[in-house]
C-alpha cells in the first residue's frame, strides 16, 4: 500500500425524509483494495454515488491527490480518474467491444469513425491486462465476466486511478472471479486505488487488504482485514443497538396445522431447490441480502414467473399455479417490494384499486356496483386505519405507509389466507412502519398466514415467529424465533455453497 | 404524521385548480373550446353555414371516422394501437356488399357480416397482441396489410357498389341518413348521427361502469400490477382489440351508406384520422385514461373544419393542414399541464 490518493471525511446526504449518509469517512491508499461492506441500506452506494459525482454532499470534504474536490456529475469524476464498475453493467448490447468502450471519445478519421484505430487500442489495452478478448466482437456476445473485464479495460483506458467495484462477483462463475481476482491484484501492483464492495465474506478476506464498515448510514469503523475475523466483520454490521424488541418466542401452537408447503422448487437461475412450510396463523419471515432469490421465490410461487419445476400443496391438496389468476383462486396473495410497479394502479381510486382482485363480487348484473364497492372500499379504509379524504382519491396522493394499506385491503376483500408480504415497509416512514407491524400482527392472530421477505433484520426478529434465510437462490438456513439473531441469520445468508 | 394528502405544488393554478377544468380535463376542455370556437368561427364567416344542410353534411362526414374512433379508443387505453381498422373498413365492407350484391344475401345478414368480420380481424389483433406478445403497432400493422390485400382478393381487385337508395335491400341506408319528401323541400334527417351517439353512450358505461372497461382501464395504466392482482388481462386486451375491429366493420357499412361504392386496395389513412380524433379528446397514447365523449368531440372538430373550410373559399384538404396544427396544440397543452403538475 502506497500513499493515500483519497480522503472522504465526514460526509452527510440527506434525501427528502431520510438521512442517508451521517459524517461519514473513508480513506482509500494507493495499491490498495480496500472492502466497503454493511447491510442494504447502510448508505454503501449513496457514499459511492458522491464519490463519482452521481450525488452532490450536503457537506463534508473530498481530498483526492491532495486537492479538495467537488463533481457536479459523473463525467467530472471520470476525467480526474475516478470510475465505478457498477453491479448493472451499462453496455450498448448491440456495439462492438471497442466501441463500448471508447463511447463518447471516439477516434475518428476525419468526419468519420476510425473502428480499425479503436480495435487496436482495446486490443493493447487488453494485452496490458492480459485479458483475452476480440475488441471486434459484438458485447452482447460476451458473458457478463467478459463483459465485466470490458468495463475495466474502459477504466483503465481511461487513466482510472480509482477505480469502486459494486458487488463485482454477483454473477460470475468460480472462474471467472478467479480471472478477475487476478486483473485486481494487477491493477493492485500499479498502484491503483480499488474500492470493493461485496457481501461475500469469503472474498473480502481473500482481495482485500483493509474492511470499512457503515451501518444505517453512519461509519463504524475500518480494520486490517488480514487482523481479522469474518465474526468481527459481522458484528460491526449488525451492531449492538437493537432498535426494536425482538420477538421472544413464536405466536404459532406446536400443532398448528400447515397450510402451505413447498416442495424443490425451481425457477431460473435465482430459485434453486427451495422447500419449506408455512403454518396457519404464523409469521414466516424470509431473510438474505439483496439478490438472494426471495422474491424470486416468492413470485415463482404466485405464479408471476415461470417456475422450472417443483411442488405446491395448500391445505395439503397439491395445486398447480400457473398464473397469478390461479393463485389468487387457491387463496395466495402477493404484496410485491416494488408497490408502485406491481402492487397499485397508481392513477386508480383507492375504491378500485380495493376491488382489484375481486370485482364480480361487487356487480349488479352487467354493471359495477359502485355503491357497495365504496362501501366496502370504506370498511376496509377504517378497519386498516387508511389515512385518506375519501375512497375515491387517486392511490397515488397517498403516503407509502397509506398505498401499502390499500394492496392489503386488496387482498383481505378478496379474502386470501396466505399474504406474501414483500419488503412490506419499504419506503414507508417510521410512524407508519409500527401500523403495518402491528397490522400484520392483527391479521396472523386472526389466523392468516404471512410469508414476510425482509432485507431488515430488525424487522425479521420482531415481526417472525420462524425464519428461512436465502443465499444465491437457495435455501441456506431455517431458525426458530428462539435460535435467530442478528450473527446466525448473517452467517446463513454469507454461506456460499 | 403522515401526509394524508400530497401537496402536489405549493402555488394553485386556477384554471387547473377550478372544478369544472377538472371534471372535464384541461385537453378535453380545450378541445370542447375549440369544436365551439370553429363553429362559431365559420357561423359568423359565412352565413352560408349556418343551414340545416351544412350541420348534416358535418354529421355525415363523421360517421365512419366516428364509428372507428369510437372503437380503437378502447386499443389507445390499453396502451396499444390498432393500425388495421382502415383497410379492415374496406375489407369488410367488400365482402359483405358483394355478399349483397352478388351472391343475393339478405342485406340485414351482410350488415351482420361486415362486423363480424372486423370483430374477426380485431380478435386476430388481440391475439397477437396479448398471447403472442407481438407489438401492437407491428401486429396491427401486418393486419392492415393482410386485410388489404384479402379484400382486393376476394373482390378480385373489382369495385363492389352497395345496393341503392331506391334499389332492393337500399334500405339499410336509411340507418344513417333519412329523406322526407323530395326536390327543393325535402329535409335529410341524419339518423346516423343518433346512432353514433347511442354507441357512444353505451360504449362510454361500458367504459366506465362494467368490470371489462374497468380491466382495460387498469391495464392501461399498469398492466403488471393488474395481471398481479389475479385479473385475465388475456381475456381483457384482446376484447379491447374485437371492439376496435368490430367498429371498423360497422364503420364500412356507414361508408357504404355515404359513399356506395367500396374500392379495393382502399382504406389506409382512414385510421390515422380516428386516431387523430382520439388523441384530440383527451384520450392518452400511454394508456390508462380515456374518455369516449372526447373522442366524439376530436371527431366532429375534423368534420366541422372539413364542412366548413369551403364556405371561407379553403379547399377541403386545408382540414388536413389545420387539423394537424390542431392535434399538437392540444396534445401539447397537455404535455405543458402534466409537466407543471410534476
Amino acid at each position: 500500500m502506497g500513499e493515500v490518493i483519497l480522503t472522504m471525511k465526514e460526509i452527510d446526504k440527506s434525501f427528502i425524509g431520510v438521512h442517508a449518509l451521517k459524517q461519514v469517512n473513508l480513506e482509500l491508499k494507493k495499491g490498495e483494495v480496500h472492502a466497503l461492506m454493511g447491510e442494504n441500506g447502510a448508505g454503501k452506494s449513496t457514499l459511492m454515488k458522491v464519490l463519482t459525482g452521481i450525488y452532490a454532499k450536503d457537506s463534508g470534504s473530498i481530498i483526492y491527490e491532495g486537492k479538495e474536490i467537488e463533481f457536479t456529475n459523473p463525467r467530472e469524476a471520470q476525467d480526474v480518474g475516478i470510475t465505478i464498475v457498477h453491479q448493472e453493467l451499462n453496455m450498448m448490447n448491440h456495439l462492438t467491444v471497442a466501441q463500448n468502450i471508447f463511447i463518447g471519445r471516439e477516434m475518428m478519421n476525419g468526419k468519420l469513425i476510425n473502428d480499425r484505430k479503436m480495435n487496436k487500442e482495446a486490443a493493447k489495452l487488453f494485452e496490458k491486462l492480459n485479458i483475452d478478448i476480440d475488441p471486434d466482437e459484438t458485447i452482447g456476445n460476451l458473458t457478463v465476466g467478459k463483459q465485466q473485464m470490458c468495463e475495466i479495460a474502459k477504466a483503465i483506458s481511461r487513466d482510472a486511478k480509482i477505480i469502486v467495484f459494486d458487488e463485482p462477483t454477483a454473477a460470475l462463475t468460480e472462474s471467472e472471479i478467479d480471472e478477475l481476482f487476478k486483473i485486481i491484484r494487477d491493477l493492485r501492483a500499479k498502484g491503483i486505488g480499488i474500492v470493493y464492495i461485496s457481501h461475500r465474506m469469503d472474498e473480502i478476506k481473500v482481495i482485500t487488504d483493509r474492511v470499512t464498515v457503515m451501518r444505517d448510514g453512519e461509519y463504524v469503523g475500518t480494520l486490517i482485514t488480514k487482523d481479522c475475523s469474518k465474526n468481527d466483520i459481522i458484528n460491526m454490521m449488525v451492531g449492538r443497538v437493537i432498535y426494536e424488541d425482538p420477538k421472544q418466542k413464536s405466536n404459532v401452537p406446536e400443532n398448528a396445522p400447515v397450510v402451505l408447503k413447498v416442495e424443490h422448487l425451481n425457477a431460473g437461475k435465482m430459485v434453486r431447490d427451495v422447500s419449506f412450510e408455512l403454518k396457519k396463523g404464523e409469521i414466516l419471515g424470509f431473510a438474505g441480502l439483496m439478490g438472494a432469490g426471495r422474491t424470486e421465490t416468492a413470485r415463482a410461487l404466485f405464479g408471476a414467473d415461470k417456475k422450472d419445476s417443483g411442488d405446491i400443496y395448500i391445505n395439503g391438496q397439491k395445486v398447480d399455479i400457473k398464473n397469478p389468476m390461479d393463485a389468487v383462486n387457491a387463496g395466495v396473495g402477493y404484496l410485491s417490494e416494488d408497490r408502485k410497479r406491481y402492487g397499485i394502479v397508481l392513477d386508480k381510486t383507492i375504491a378500485e384499486n380495493t376491488t382489484m382482485a375481486s370485482l364480480e363480487h361487487y356487480m349488479k348484473g352487467f354493471f359495477i356496483n359502485e355503491k357497495e364497492e365504496k362501501k366496502i372500499a370504506e370498511e376496509y379504509v377504517n378497519k386498516l386505519r387508511t389515512k385518506t379524504p375519501t375512497v375515491d382519491t387517486a392511490v397515488i396522493n397517498l403516503s407509502g405507509g397509506n398505498q401499502q394499506k390499500v394492496v392489503i385491503a386488496k387482498w383481505l376483500v378478496r379474502d386470501c389466507d396466505i399474504l406474501i408480504f414483500d419488503e412490506p415497509t419499504r419506503g414507508i416512514d417510521v410512524g407508519a412502519k409500527n401500523e403495518i407491524y402491528q397490522l400484520m400482527s392483527e391479521l396472523a392472530a386472526e389466523g392468516k398466514s404471512i410469508i414476510m421477505i425482509s432485507s431488515e433484520l430488525t424487522e425479521i426478529l420482531r415481526m417472525s415467529d420462524r425464519i428461512v434465510v436465502m443465499c444465491e437462490g437457495r435455501k441456506t438456513g431455517e431458525l426458530s424465533i428462539e435460535e435467530a439473531s442478528q450473527e446466525t441469520i448473517m452467517q446463513a445468508a454469507t454461506l456460499r455453497n | 404524521m403522515e401526509n394524508i394528502q400530497k401537496k402536489v405544488s405549493t402555488k394553485t393554478n386556477p384554471f387547473i385548480d377550478n372544478p369544472v377544468v377538472k371534471a372535464i380535463g384541461t385537453q378535453r376542455l380545450i378541445a370542447v373550446l375549440a369544436l365551439l370556437a370553429l363553429t362559431g368561427f365559420f357561423s359568423i364567416a359565412s352565413p352560408a353555414f349556418r343551414q340545416w344542410t351544412t350541420v348534416v353534411s358535418i354529421f355525415d362526414a363523421s360517421y365512419y371516422i366516428g364509428f372507428m374512433a369510437i372503437g380503437i379508443t378502447f386499443v389507445i387505453i390499453t396502451g396499444g394501437i390498432d393500425l388495421s381498422i382502415g383497410t379492415v373498413l374496406v375489407c369488410s365492407s367488400l365482402i359483405a356488399g358483394s355478399l349483397a350484391v352478388k351472391n343475393g344475401v339478405p342485406v340485414a345478414a351482410c350488415l351482420a357480416v361486415g362486423i363480424l368480420i372486423g370483430a374477426l380481424f380485431g380478435l386476430c389483433n388481440g391475439l397477437m397482441v396479448s398471447i403472442m406478445g407481438l407489438p401492437p403497432f407491428i401486429a396491427t400493422l401486418g393486419t392492415m396489410m393482410v386485410s388489404k390485400g384479402f379484400g382486393s382478393i376476394y373482390s378480385k381487385a373489382q369495385s363492389v357498389t352497395w345496393p341503392q337508395a331506391a334499389g332492393d335491400g337500399g334500405w339499410f341506408r336509411s340507418i344513417f341518413k333519412v329523406t322526407i319528401g323530395s326536390g327543393a323541400g325535402a329535409k335529410i334527417i341524419p339518423t346516423g348521427f343518433l346512432l353514433l351517439i347511442i354507441l357512444a353512450v353505451i360504449m362510454s358505461v361500458i367504459l366506465n361502469k362494467t368490470r371489462p372497461g374497468r380491466y382495460i382501464l387498469a391495464l392501461g395504466s399498469n398492466k403488471e400490477a393488474t395481471r398481479l392482482s389475479g385479473v385475465n388481462i388475456v381475456k381483457w386486451e384482446t376484447l379491447a382489440y374485437i371492439f376496435s375491429g368490430s367498429f371498423a366493420g360497422l364503420a364500412g357499412i356507414a361508408y357504404a351508406a355515404s359513399y356506395s361504392t367500396m374500392l379495393p386496395g382502399g382504406g389506409a389513412g382512414f385510421e390515422l384520422d380516428a386516431i387523430a380524433g382520439v388523441v384530440i379528446g383527451g384520450t392518452s397514447m400511454s394508456g390508462g385514461y380515456g374518455s369516449i365523449a372526447g373522442t366524439l368531440i376530436g371527431v366532429f372538430i375534423m368534420s366541422v373544419l372539413k364542412t366548413g373550410l369551403p364556405f371561407i373559399g379553403l379547399q377541403p384538404h386545408y382540414q388536413q393542414f389545420i387539423t394537424g396544427f390542431v392535434l399538437i396544440a392540444a396534445v401539447f397543452a397537455d404535455v405543458v399541464n402534466r409537466r407543471k403538475k410534476n
